[in-house]
């Protein structure tokens, strides 16, 4: 599948804004303590920004935008239509709880905390609804594979405890153990499951030219394609990066993605070195684009065994 | 109803009629236009709602090569390959219901047995079709009463998605609209009362020179489709995704081998013939 830009920034930025909220609000719910109501206002709105500038680029790859309205109404049998509700449904849900949290001057009732967990339900939901997207489409083997939406909800997750532990460095100076910790825990579980991941797509199994043909006793070759320009089709899934880039990016992911962002943390934490969990930041979010983009560029769908491919 | 096609690979000599004459039809019926972004340059690119392939098929055991790519060729298949020069292209599919089978072009040479298939495909108009069910917008439906698939080009946003969900490859976006197309089954003609009732048939069947295209309900026994299907073995594409594809692909016929021509010892008179005309040429 051809990696699209939007769709890439999309995904990873919106991931990191829900992991954000989702740690700013689980945090309170855990120690019951609210904190500097300024800091909260401040790391919320962080979280709220990156999560609608991530939604506001995912409409920027439809065709036809102006019917974007009507996505939300299939809720019952679409996981985009299911993202789109949940994403809409998050605001009110996170604003109420900012709101009257801020109205009652930080203190944590019985129904804040009932809220609270509400948007932590939500914002689990939308990013589950982000990987269902790809992991239900069963013509892409590569993506209709049982670790996807783990990963998905994993690497928000993960990004969002390093978004938050870099915040409350920078806004109250000091670590929160718990969430730095659970960054370094949630980082070995994603790239122990991105490895089984990489291991389970690499067996070759699934439709072949001979299933797609019908032929599936004899040999089948493609001759002629039946164009001599691009079409829809070879345009939008017949991208080939190369097994020798996707290899080297697999490693540069892994360097970024893991190696890098724990090293730094583990500094910062060990040695005090405050700056490092910045760069860590920005080395994890350029290894979650790598990751990203080559959750595309190895993905295969099947329509290619028509042009050609012997397996998909 | 189940409305679909049978598409003959035996027959279909790959003129690309039925697609010039989908494009011709639809492009000024319901869903149309079917935009062309620059035509007549030097990349043309549009949206077709048919297109046509054409596959080498043959022997696994020609190309020990290539049949060491492809594991799940069985291999007992090798030993009858000199021999009887059969294979049983649609065998696995139509285990116990058909002995289907196509003899390979014979050779005196040994020369593998190989045919050229023409594989038109458009919708397939599947009965558990994910295009619909992953559309967020309600464009793309499936109808109750005949089965076609069908997108509503008002409410299509063109994201895209119902064009992964689809193994096939039958919905293209038209890039001036933004929005998706796919094949109608001809909705526009088959119900057309003011059409002669011949004519109530999809444009790509009324096109197809060889007749390799048949329209019929595959609900209907007694149909032409359901008739041909079970004659002849016809076979969904990609049944391991569990689409139920509702089209069906007929294989190749068992055809008699062609004797190599034997040279024949020519009679003394017509030996006299030829040589008294090249004479008199002169």
């Amino acid at each position: 599948m051809k990696p699209a830009f939007s769709v890439l920034f999309f995904t990873v930025t919106s991931g990191i804004g829900y992991g954000l909220l989702m740690w700013l609000v689980a945090m309170q719910l855990i120690s019951g303590q609210v904190g500097e109501l300024q800091n909260f206002l401040m790391v919320g709105f962080i979280g709220l920004t990156l999560a609608t500038l991530g939604l506001l680029s995912s409409t920027l790859h439809l065709a036809n935008p102006k019917n974007a309205w009507r996505a939300f109404s299939r809720f019952r049998t679409s996981w985009l239509s299911r993202e789109g509700v949940f994403s809409l449904l998050y605001y009110p849900v996170i604003l109420i709880y900012a709101y009257v949290l801020y109205a009652n001057g930080g203190e944590l009732t019985l129904v804040l905390k009932v809220i609270g967990a509400v948007s932590l339900l939500i914002a689990l939901a939308t990013v589950i609804c982000t990987g269902m997207i790809y992991a239900s489409l069963k013509p892409i083997r590569q993506w209709h594979n049982p670790l996807v939406t783990p990963l998905y909800l994993l690497f928000s997750v993960t990004s969002g405890a390093l978004a938050y532990t870099m915040l409350s460095l920078a806004l109250e100076a000091s670590l929160s153990p718990l969430a730095t910790s659970a960054f370094v825990i949630l980082l070995f579980i994603s790239l122990l499951m991105k490895i089984i991941y990489f291991k389970s797509i690499g067996k070759p199994e699934g439709s072949t030219i001979g299933s797609a043909t019908g032929f599936t006793q004899a040999q089948v070759r493609l001759l002629d394609a039946g164009h001599n320009a691009d079409t829809f089709l070879t345009k939008e899934f017949v991208f080939d990066a190369g097994a020798m880039k996707l290899l080297r990016l697999r490693w540069l992911m892994i360097i970024l993605l893991f190696i890098v962002p724990l090293l730094l943390v583990v500094a910062t934490y060990m040695f005090d070195v405050a700056p490092a969990v910045y760069f860590a930041m920005v080395s994890l979010y350029f290894g979650l684009f790598i990751e990203r983009w080559l959750f595309f560029a190895e993905a295969r769908h099947v329509v290619r065994l028509y042009h050609g491919d012997q397996r998909a | 109803m189940k409305l679909g096609l049978v598409i003959d690979l035996d027959t279909c000599v790959g003129c690309h009629a039925c697609a010039t004459a989908c494009k011709q039809w639809n492009t000024s019926g319901t869903i149309g236009p079917l935009s062309d972004q620059n035509p007549y340059g030097k990349n043309p690119i549009g949206s077709w709602l048919n297109r046509i392939r054409t596959y080498e098929v043959k022997e696994p055991s020609a190309d020990p090569k290539l049949s060491k790519a492809d594991q799940r060729l069985p291999s007992d298949n090798q030993e009858s390959s000199c021999g009887s020069q059969q294979f049983d292209l649609y065998a696995l599919a139509t285990k116990g219901e058909s002995t289907l089978s196509f003899a390979g072009i014979n050779s005196a040479t040994g020369a593998p047995a190989s045919k050229t298939v023409h594989m038109p495909m458009s919708c397939m108009q599947c009965e558990d079709a994910d295009c619909v069910t992953v559309c967020p917008t309600g464009a793309s439906y499936k109808r109750a009463e005949d089965g076609i698939v069908l997108i509503d080009q008002d409410k299509c946003m063109g994201c895209n998605l119902c064009s992964w969900a689809c193994p096939y490859g039958a919905r293209e976006l038209d890039e001036e609209q933004g929005v998706m197309k796919k094949c109608t089954l001809c909705v526009d003609r088959i119900y057309d009362e003011k059409l002669p009732e011949s004519e109530r048939q999809p444009a790509c069947v009324l096109s197809c020179p060889t007749s390799s295209r048949v329209f019929g309900d595959f609900d209907d026994p007694s149909s032409d489709v359901s008739r041909l299907t079970i004659e002849r073995g016809g076979k969904g594409l990609m049944p391991e995704l569990g689409y139920k594809p509702t089209n069906r692909y007929l294989p190749p016929r068992e055809t008699a081998q062609v004797p190599a021509m034997a040279k024949t010892k020519q009679p003394a008179l017509s030996k006299l013939k030829k040589w008294a005309n090249r004479v008199i040429a002169r």
